[in-house]
């Protein structure tokens, strides 16, 4: 009827920008990446090849794409687990009426407030071999870190990348669980309390079950971290100590300035929509796997 | 209540941990800063003690110059500005048509603008190189700001709130003969002002943090880098000026901090707003 | 001419498989500066007629006429009215002062008109004081009057109210009742008011209009609507208590439904109608007897000094023939 097409040049009007923003700098680039997926490039980028969808296998298969998919959901390993309990852990600790906890609360917090370029690069300076503040006070126990240092040992180099990671989100981390925390009605644990419950005991019937939702979403945030983990390897390591390359995540594959397939763009646009897909997958995995234990409890 | 109290040594206890682990997570941070503010930018003098003392100014002061500091900072101060006041202009907007008018498909054209917030930048980078490539927009301002003027999370948000509004506010507005453009700005936005603030603090915090986009599309041109793809520069082959990086850093980090210092409550806030009940 | 005319209108909403008709085919014309209520239970659609003439709703057929024109494609804003809703809808942020302009200023009205306008209808209202507070800030019979002033600072011809009462407390819609009716008196605007509450309609209109189910059930003078119902659905939902309403057969030889108003039943040892007491009421000025005949529930409104029966006495009632109501079973239509 006549009222309602009244409001359609206001609507036009209203979402234009927001539209074609996202239609060019959204839309338009993922549909050209699967479409680009498709090419078959020379080691130049200039000659392509339409090879058809076979080419997303092709590179899936490739020696880059799989040492580099192994790289991920190693640091994927590394960090998710480890960034969880730590966040987690400091999170109950501090959720207590103590005098001055949210001095703590806030030194907690703090590294929320880090940049992955600052978090890194604060990260490159301690590791430092020979002059880094590491290696001044723990080369005793752990001469690896003089040399050849933490980041240019391809055994440790992921793993110094790792707490960089872990460091920089647990600010994150530990306001979102402080957040679920202190939504748990307290009157559950009275009753637990009542019942004889002790500290464990409380803890893993009361207030785990409560903020397992809480704890689903931090982990998918986490894991989707981990394997966007770019910025960190560009300014720790450039992807690994070579040739080993360590460090070379999926996306410093697809992006960094020493990767091996920076020109190539076909091959670049195919691993970047596997990252997405596999992403994805991960994520869905992920609420449907822990999402039945979140509504079951045990 | 007797299961919250903590009393006598177990209080101890647990202020100890607690203290030890806080200087745990703040010596990364304690350990660059003390860099930064200890003797001069050459300085290779190791092992260092872990004391404030001697403390100068020169290392950061060197470091603002090498790195062109003042230059990245305006320039991420620029671009974060402007990509903040574009954000929450543009979600206005587009949450207002979702939210206050009626037109044909509504539904079905927030369901796709929802379905774009799955879309990680990973993916959408390495086109979007090629298209500023195309535009000219590389080693500019344009590049930085234009391609994150638009977000889907805006919108979501500012559309959640003006759908709390009372309807009949707008009806009563109607009657008054209170157009939309004045509705918009005199009663809806002012209204939702707690969650604008937020969305523009988040936004400002995501856009001056970022470093994905502007290390690709700013390459090699130090007028246009900001302060996140800039500071590498002060990593640079000669070992011996290490301290450069650390002031940086403290430059670099500084007015974070202190932004979040001030808006603690609001950061808060906004990060939990949708997490907590999952 | 009328200064508001609904001309056979309806309004559809459909909803699933079924057609809900919230307002079915009701013509009505309200004349200048009455004080027309809109009366009926919820549902009964006298919402959804205030909203198409203020024009929040568009009839699914129909015409509706503002003086001697037609406003079904006009926009609210230009039928020269003003509405005030049940909830008040202020703007919470602004002060009283710029809630009150704020009408004016869509119109551009200078600054310091505006701001003597505001006055003039804040002083109808007593809230010369509290212009420079914000809503939040005031009781809800305050928030009212602002609600109130913002709509006659327009000098509407037709002002609409949706229930305007019932967020108030008892005792302030008493006294807020004589305040609208002395509004009414002194501004020069017709009202049209919605309520489903018929002591606001008996004792507040010049003219009620009853709906029920979509459908215009009787329009006249409170007097008229009390004592002439038109349908038996009129004569129950006027009058506290309500009608007694007997069935056909059980009032002498009728074949029809029979309504008796409560003062108008009495006790008359050896009349028609035979019934056991139920329960006795003492009001202080006024006694009412509950009694059962057969079923049917009566209620009688008696004199306190009169003789008065104990529970379980057997009486019986009579009224005067010219105090029946006749209401044909089927339709509830007034036989005469």
């Amino acid at each position: 009827m006549k009222r309602r097409l009244r409001d359609v040049p206001w609507a036009v009007v209203m979402l234009l920008p927001s539209v074609v923003l996202i239609a060019v700098w959204t839309v338009y680039p993922l549909v050209k990446a699967v479409q680009n997926g498709h090419l078959r490039c020379d080691v130049t980028g200039t000659k392509c090849v339409d090879a058809g969808w076979g080419r997303y296998w092709d590179v899936f298969i490739s020696a880059e794409f799989q040492h580099s998919l192994g790289v991920s959901l190693k640091l994927m390993a590394l960090t998710v687990p480890a960034g969880l309990v730590l966040g987690v852990g400091l999170a109950v600790l501090a959720d207590k009426h103590l005098r001055g906890i949210g001095v703590f609360r806030t030194i907690f917090s703090s590294t929320v407030a880090t940049s992955v370029a600052v978090a890194s690069l604060v990260w490159f300076v301690l590791l430092q071999p020979q002059i880094g503040v590491f290696a001044d006070l723990f080369s005793g126990w752990f001469p690896v870190l003089k040399n050849p240092g933490l980041l240019n040992d391809p055994g440790t180099a992921l793993l110094a990348v790792a707490f960089s990671s872990i460091w920089a989100n647990l600010g994150f981390t530990f306001i979102i669980v402080t957040a679920a925390l202190q939504s748990v009605p307290r009157d559950l644990y009275e009753s637990a309390y009542v019942d004889g419950a002790g500290n464990v005991r409380r803890f893993t019937n009361v207030t785990l079950p409560m903020i397992a939702p809480t704890l689903l979403f931090v982990t998918v945030v986490l894991t989707t971290r981990a394997l966007q983990t770019y910025g960190e390897i560009a300014l720790l390591t450039s992807g690994g100590p070579n040739p080993e390359k360590s460090t070379t995540t999926i996306p410093y594959l697809i992006y960094g300035r020493n990767s091996i397939i920076s020109g190539d763009l076909g091959t670049k646009s195919a691993a970047a929509v596997l990252l997405f897909v596999l992403s994805l997958a991960l994520a869905l995995v992920q609420f449907r796997g822990l999402d039945k234990r979140v509504h079951y409890g045990r | 209540m007797a299961a919250d109290t903590v009393r006598g040594a177990r209080k101890f206890g647990r202020y100890t941990l607690l203290v030890v682990l806080a200087i745990i997570v703040l010596f990364p941070i304690y350990a660059v800063v003390l860099q930064a503010l200890k003797t001069g930018p050459d300085s290779l003098d190791h092992p260092r003690s872990l004391l404030p003392v001697d403390l100068t100014l020169s290392t950061i002061k060197a470091a603002w110059t090498q790195g062109n500091l003042g230059r990245l900072l305006m320039n991420s101060l620029f671009v974060s500005v402007m990509v903040t006041l574009g954000v929450v202009l543009t979600s206005l907007l587009a949450a207002y048509a979702f939210a206050f008018l009626q037109f044909p498909l509504k539904g079905p054209i927030f369901v796709l603008f929802l379905a774009t917030m799955l879309v990680p930048a990973e993916v959408t980078v390495v086109i979007n190189e090629r298209t500023a490539d195309a535009l000219g927009w590389v080693n500019s301002y344009q590049g930085l700001i234009v391609p994150s003027l638009a977000s889907t999370f805006g919108i979501f948000l500012v559309r959640q709130v003006f759908l709390q509004l009372p309807g009949e506010l707008r009806e009563a507005a109607a009657l008054d003969g209170v157009g939309h453009v004045r509705f918009l700005w005199e009663v809806a936005a002012p209204l939702s002002r707690p969650t604008l603030g937020a969305l523009g603090l988040f936004t400002f915090l995501g856009t001056w943090n970022a470093y994905l986009w502007p290390s690709q599309v700013i390459r090699g041109d130090r007028a246009h880098e900001t302060v996140q793809v800039g500071l590498e520069r002060l990593k640079n082959n000669d070992i011996s000026k290490i301290n450069l990086v650390t002031g940086g850093l403290v430059v670099a980090a500084l007015p974070i901090f202190i932004m979040l210092v001030l808006f603690q409550r609001q950061l808060v806030r906004g990060l939990t707003a949708g997490a907590v009940k999952g | 001419m009328a200064q508001v005319r609904l001309d056979h209108i309806s309004k559809t909403f459909a909803s699933g498989d079924e057609a809900v008709h919230a307002v079915d085919d009701v013509t009505l014309e309200i004349e200048h500066h009455e004080f027309m209520i809109l009366l009926g239970p919820s549902g009964c659609g006298k919402s959804t007629l205030l909203r198409m003439v203020a024009g929040l709703e568009d009839p699914t057929a129909g015409d509706v006429y503002i003086g001697d024109r037609r406003v079904n494609d006009v926009a609210p804003k230009e039928r020269d009215i003003a509405m005030v809703f049940q909830s008040y809808a202020l703007y919470p942020h602004k002060t009283v002062a710029a809630n009150i302009e704020f009408p004016l200023k869509v119109r551009g009205v200078s600054k310091s008109e505006r701001a003597a306008e505001a006055v003039r209808a804040a002083e109808v209202l007593g809230l010369e004081h509290h212009l420079k507070r914000k809503p939040g800030q005031l009781s809800g019979g305050q928030r009212q009057r602002v609600a109130l002033a913002r709509a006659i600072v327009r000098n509407p011809a037709v002002f609409l109210m949706d229930e305007p009462l019932s967020n108030l407390d008892a005792k302030l819609r008493g006294d807020t009742r004589a305040e609208l009716v002395d509004l009414h008196r002194r501004i020069d605007s017709t009202f049209i008011y919605v309520t489903h509450d018929q002591v606001e309609a008996m004792t507040m209109g010049s003219r009620v209009a009853v709906l029920n189910e979509g459908k215009l059930q009787q329009v006249g003078t409170p007097q008229e609507v009390y004592d002439r119902p038109a349908t038996a659905f009129v004569a129950q939902f006027i009058g506290t208590p309500p009608m007694n309403l007997l069935p056909a057969g059980m009032w002498g030889s009728e074949t029809v439904q029979v309504g008796i108003r409560p003062e108008h039943l009495r006790l008359v040892p050896g009349g028609p109608l035979h019934a056991v007491v139920r329960q006795v009421e003492h009001l202080g000025h006024e006694v009412l007897l509950f009694a059962d005949a057969n079923g049917t529930r009566l209620v009688s409104r008696l004199d306190p000094t009169s003789f008065l029966p104990e529970v379980g006495d057997p009486v019986a009632f009579d009224a005067e023939p010219g105090r029946l109501h006749r209401f044909d079973p089927e339709s509830g239509e007034r036989i005469e």
